[in-house]
């Protein structure tokens, strides 16, 4: 009988938590959007509030994006070399680098890592304020935590994800040329004629800055959500930060699989 | 100098970075600018079937690429495909009776231009026209020759064949 308790427990906690969430999304979009009542001033503020974020989450980010994406291009056209030259086929390089990568592995990857390097420092300060009683303290002055603190965090993750995965998709692309042509000696030609013919500027490129949209605003609610949500002591927000990093990837990974199958529409 | 001035600085080369990926992506991706041929001059081809050649293929001699396929344009007067290929200009000792073939480099590979030279005295310019062409090869054509010759090389079944003298 206990483990049945234990299982009502567990999914009454899972549902609780996913309603927050939901309340909290709905208040980040549409409550904190209450018109000031002066437009100007409030507009440059909420501006220098997100560059300011934008710094932290996007260009702090950018380094480990930039290497691993060069890594990640240069042993998919390893690894696709060998595996073509056995038909013949080495002509298909730069196709195979850029299509992987503008689909699946830039937006994914970037994701991945962006959860792991921003999400997780997101969900960290945020429950450290939480912590320390800053947010409690804000609301005492009459400043909206969710707007002064969480809605900034919030949009630069979402404006980041994208240009970052487009960044590493490049990169990539770059970094598969350079052991491809430079390497392995495909013709360079051939190498981006093939990629040139193959990839569409919609379907490709257009989808994988779709996932990256998606993925952006996915692992920053969750970031920030865990952040918010946090038990105010230190396990509290070092859970917090884990389940970041955790529930972030699996939603990627998840939602990767739906958004491919209804760009692709073969499901 | 100061700090904000830095951070400003930053999120202005990020952005600026990410758009200029996405840029790359869907310039460089989508069109490549010309693949090293220097100081190149134009020389024609015409065929009657030019099977899956795209613009951009190699143009090789002796399986070196020599240049790039420039333009393929259909002359409706003589129902050809006129081949525009870009030679590098360090290559401009082709005699004029030199052969082109379109070729396929693997099975599956890209279709390309080899030329073949010949003998001649003369070399090719700017504007001249390669004669003696070789069609690509396309599948269906060569099964139906090869069985149509098939046919005609099996003796009707009421006929016996003739015994050899």
């Amino acid at each position: 009988m206990n483990f049945f308790r234990y299982l009502g427990q567990w999914s009454i906690a899972r549902v609780t938590t996913l309603g927050r969430a939901a309340l909290f999304l709905y208040e980040l979009l549409f409550a904190s959007w209450r018109r000031p009542a002066r437009l100007g001033p409030a507009v440059a503020k909420a501006f220098r509030l997100v560059v300011q974020q934008l710094y932290s989450v996007g260009v702090l980010t950018l380094l480990i994006i930039l290497v691993s994406s060069l890594f990640v291009g240069m042993v998919l056209a390893l690894q696709g070399y060998n595996t073509l030259v056995d038909f013949g086929a080495e002509s298909s390089l730069g196709l195979l680098v850029a299509l992987s990568l503008a689909r699946e592995l830039g937006p994914v990857v970037t994701a991945l890592l962006f959860a792991g390097r921003a999400g997780s420092a997101l969900t960290a300060e945020i429950g450290l304020m939480k912590a320390t009683e800053q947010l409690a303290g804000m609301e005492m002055m009459a400043v909206n935590p969710m707007t002064r603190v969480i809605a900034p965090r919030f949009v630069a993750g979402l404006i980041s994800l994208p240009l970052l995965a487009a960044m590493f998709t490049a990169v990539g692309i770059l970094g598969g040329h350079f052991v491809g042509v430079v390497q392995l000696g495909v013709d360079e030609g051939v190498f981006w004629s093939q990629m040139q013919g193959g990839v569409d500027i919609y379907d490709d490129i257009g989808s994988g800055l779709l996932k990256g949209v998606v993925f952006g605003f996915v692992v920053s609610w969750i970031a920030v959500f865990e952040g918010y949500d946090s038990v105010p002591t230190s396990e509290g927000v070092a859970a917090a930060t884990t389940r970041t990093v955790v529930l972030s990837s699996l939603a990627v990974l998840g939602l990767d699989f739906i958004l491919t199958a209804l760009t692709l529409g073969e499901i | 100098m100061d700090r904000k001035w830095l951070l400003e600085t930053w999120v202005g080369v990020f952005v600026a970075a990410g758009i200029a990926a996405l840029a790359m992506l869907a310039f460089r991706v989508g069109n490549i600018a010309e693949a090293e041929v220097r100081n190149p001059y134009e020389i024609r081809a015409r065929f009657d079937n030019i099977g899956g050649l795209k613009v951009r293929a190699a143009v090789t001699m002796a399986g070196v690429t020599i240049g790039r396929v420039a333009g393929i344009t259909f002359d409706s007067e003589r129902y050809q495909a006129v081949v525009t290929m870009r030679i590098d200009g360090r290559y401009d000792r082709i005699p004029t009776d030199t052969s082109a073939a379109i070729l396929t480099a693997g099975l599956l590979g890209e279709q390309y231009i080899g030329l073949e030279p010949g003998g001649a005295d003369e070399y090719l310019k700017a504007g001249d026209t390669i004669e003696i062409t070789q069609d690509a090869i396309v599948l269906e054509k060569l099964i139906g020759q090869f069985l149509f010759n098939k046919a005609a090389e099996t003796p009707p079944a009421d006929k016996p064949a003739p015994l050899p003298q």
